[in-house]
């Protein structure tokens, strides 16, 4: 009986623990921050502002990273939430004067409500149900914001034109530049926010939700509070990617958040892979400079090779950007 | 057997008391009555069909009885929502081993603390101090728990790869860490060898007896049954066929026929 039992247990045994993680080393994620830091000084304004918006969709990847990764639920509508946070800024900023800084909390607050409402509807639906529910928030959403009763807040189909805030403190440095200081420093804080989260009690209650949901109930973990407060949090935290984006783009009109961005999110997730934070980064990099390259390439036929280039992706790394570090972190183990 | 002795006299732990379960027209627990005294370990044995696991989702709240009342220490947990169990003392684990596959062994421990502990979403977001400190204890307690079952050497393994005996001893450390006042233990010995099913008596028994835990095993291994419990309480087709020590039991003759075959067998 014994010898049976060894052939099962060793080769386990022999296999390096695998701890896959839902973040990166110290050193990796200041090596990450330095380069972050420091590349604005040395390129042009356009490229500072392109950065600004890749840490702006890195957000909002992380948020539905949270909901996906983290608690199991699917969305295809962070466009709306992202939408919602948009224009909470931008109506606050032109018609009460609300300075820019004060507009992210209120975006939070705003989405998180929201969101939290939807996850309601959203616990009796599961894995493609609740992309499909969620899709139909996104669809909704640009048409919603045109309505003719919102049309005095909303601008209607014109939009807002919101006015770009100035580096504070007398700071010689362009708006743009300062913006994207700022932004970066709103992510950082979300990014350690969210690491927080899911190496604590609630983090560790959505995951186990998430891998098995009897099993996480008879651990006295209330499912319906947890999921909802994933919706909840993943929705504050695109709302304030999006009022980062009205602010940095100067700008907030309903077809800017048609289902194309909310699919947009949901790509960048999967290039960075499912459920790792870090690869929110990447997946947000793919989505605002693969398109500029596919463009390159062939102006008439730039969605096609944007296509080819995602199906590489895919196919060559299948879980993303977790992959690639993972392979890293082995061949240098070996050197 | 000292511990059952001692526990003689006292008020029950749990009272299961005249639980009936209908499932559309089937009667699968019909009007089962037993007690369970404090530190026993209770046998539930019974053919395929019994109402074993019917009778122990009741107890973990996952059916509801349509008939009859279910006391912990003289107060009724059926009013009581499914993830409140944990926290009234009635741990469980599953006859299949449920635990989170993508999480470390460590992490589906403490997940099992849960219910002992209270931070929230904003405070963990912030891990304000006071969260800290809850954690450090929950680690704490979980290195206890690894060491007690032996399981420090893949405590940062992901569970999904860990062999199937090493998973139950994990499913139990995460129960445990719940502190539960009654384990309920589903078919514990399912799956496990000879050998297995010999050091996991000894582990229940030592859990038991130091940990001062209720048992309630469901279980189809005779053997570990009978080596093990204190009071066996045996089930047939929904109905409660025979209850008392595990002699009593093995010899009664209802039990014989419907669970052992019969004598000249």
């Amino acid at each position: 009986m014994s010898t049976v039992q060894e052939s099962v247990t060793q080769p386990a045994a022999v296999v390096a623990p695998s701890k896959k993680s839902m973040t990166i080393g110290t050193t990796a994620t200041l090596v990450v921050l330095a380069l972050l830091l420091i590349t604005p000084l040395f390129v042009k304004n356009f490229f500072i502002f392109q950065m600004t918006m890749v840490l702006i969709y890195a957000i909002a990847i992380l948020s539905l990273n949270l909901l996906t990764g983290g608690s199991g639920q699917f969305s295809l509508g962070q466009s709306a939430f992202y939408a919602v946070g948009a224009y909470t800024a931008g109506i606050l900023m032109e018609h009460f004067g609300v300075n820019y800084v004060l507009t992210l909390p209120a975006a939070a607050l705003v989405c998180f409500i929201f969101g939290f409402l939807f996850g309601f509807p959203a616990l009796r639906l599961s894995g493609v149900y609740l992309a499909l529910a969620t899709f139909s928030l996104a669809v909704a959403m640009p048409q919603l914001l045109k309505l003719g009763v919102f049309e005095h807040w909303t601008g209607g189909v014109q939009g807002l034109v919101i006015t770009k805030p100035d580096a504070p403190f007398g700071l010689k440095m362009s708006q743009d530049m300062w913006l994207y200081y700022f932004t970066l420093f709103i992510s950082v804080v979300i990014y350690i926010l969210a690491v927080n989260l899911l190496r604590s009690r609630s983090g560790r209650a959505m995951m186990a939700i998430r891998d098995n949901q009897i099993a996480a109930s008879a651990m006295g973990i209330d499912l319906p509070l947890y999921k909802t407060l994933a919706f909840g949090i993943s929705a504050a935290f695109t709302g304030i990617a999006g009022a980062l984006g009205a602010i940095v783009v100067q700008f907030v009109a309903p077809d800017s958040f048609t289902i194309q961005l909310a699919v947009a999110i949901f790509l960048g997730m999967v290039v960075g892979g499912v459920g790792w934070l870090p690869g929110s980064l990447v997946g947000a990099a793919f989505i605002v400079f693969v398109p500029n390259v596919a463009e390159h390439i062939s102006k008439g036929l730039s969605g096609a090779v944007f296509g080819v280039l995602l199906f590489a992706v895919i196919f060559l790394v299948p879980h993303g950007a977790q992959t690639i570090f993972g392979l890293s972190l082995r061949v240098r183990k070996k050197q | 057997m000292t511990q059952a002795q001692v526990a003689q006299g006292q008020q029950p732990l749990l009272a299961v008391r005249d639980v009936s379960v209908v499932f559309g027209g089937i009667v699968a627990l019909n009007g089962v009555t037993f007690d369970m005294k404090k530190g026993q370990i209770l046998g539930l044995i019974g053919p395929n069909g019994a109402g074993k696991t019917t009778l122990f989702n009741c107890l973990s709240r996952l059916y509801q009885p349509s008939k009859g009342e279910i006391l912990m220490e003289g107060e009724s947990i059926l009013t009581r929502q499914p993830q409140k169990i944990a926290e009234i003392g009635i741990g469980r684990t599953f006859q299949n081993v449920a635990l989170f596959p993508r999480l470390t062994v460590r992490d589906n421990i403490r997940i099992g603390g849960h219910c002992r502990t209270k931070s929230d979403v904003v405070s963990d977001a912030l891990k304000l101090p006071w969260v800290r400190t809850e954690e450090r204890r929950l680690n704490e307690k979980v290195d206890e728990i690894l060491s007690y079952l032996e399981l420090h050497d893949v405590a940062d393994r992901e569970v999904a790869g860990l062999p199937f005996g090493t998973q139950k001893r994990v499913e139990l450390g995460r129960a445990l860490a719940a502190e539960p006042k009654i384990l309920l233990l589903d078919e514990p010995a399912g799956g496990l060898n000879h050998e297995e099913v010999y050091v996991l008596g000894d582990l229940i028994c030592r859990i038991r007896d130091q940990r001062h835990i209720t048992v309630l095993l469901v279980e189809h291994h005779m053997g570990l049954v009978m080596k093990i419990a204190d009071h066996v309480v045996a089930l047939n087709f929904g109905k409660k066929l025979a209850e008392g020590t595990p002699s009593q039991v093995q010899s009664d003759p209802d039990v014989i026929k419907a669970y052992l075959g019969s004598k000249d067998q």
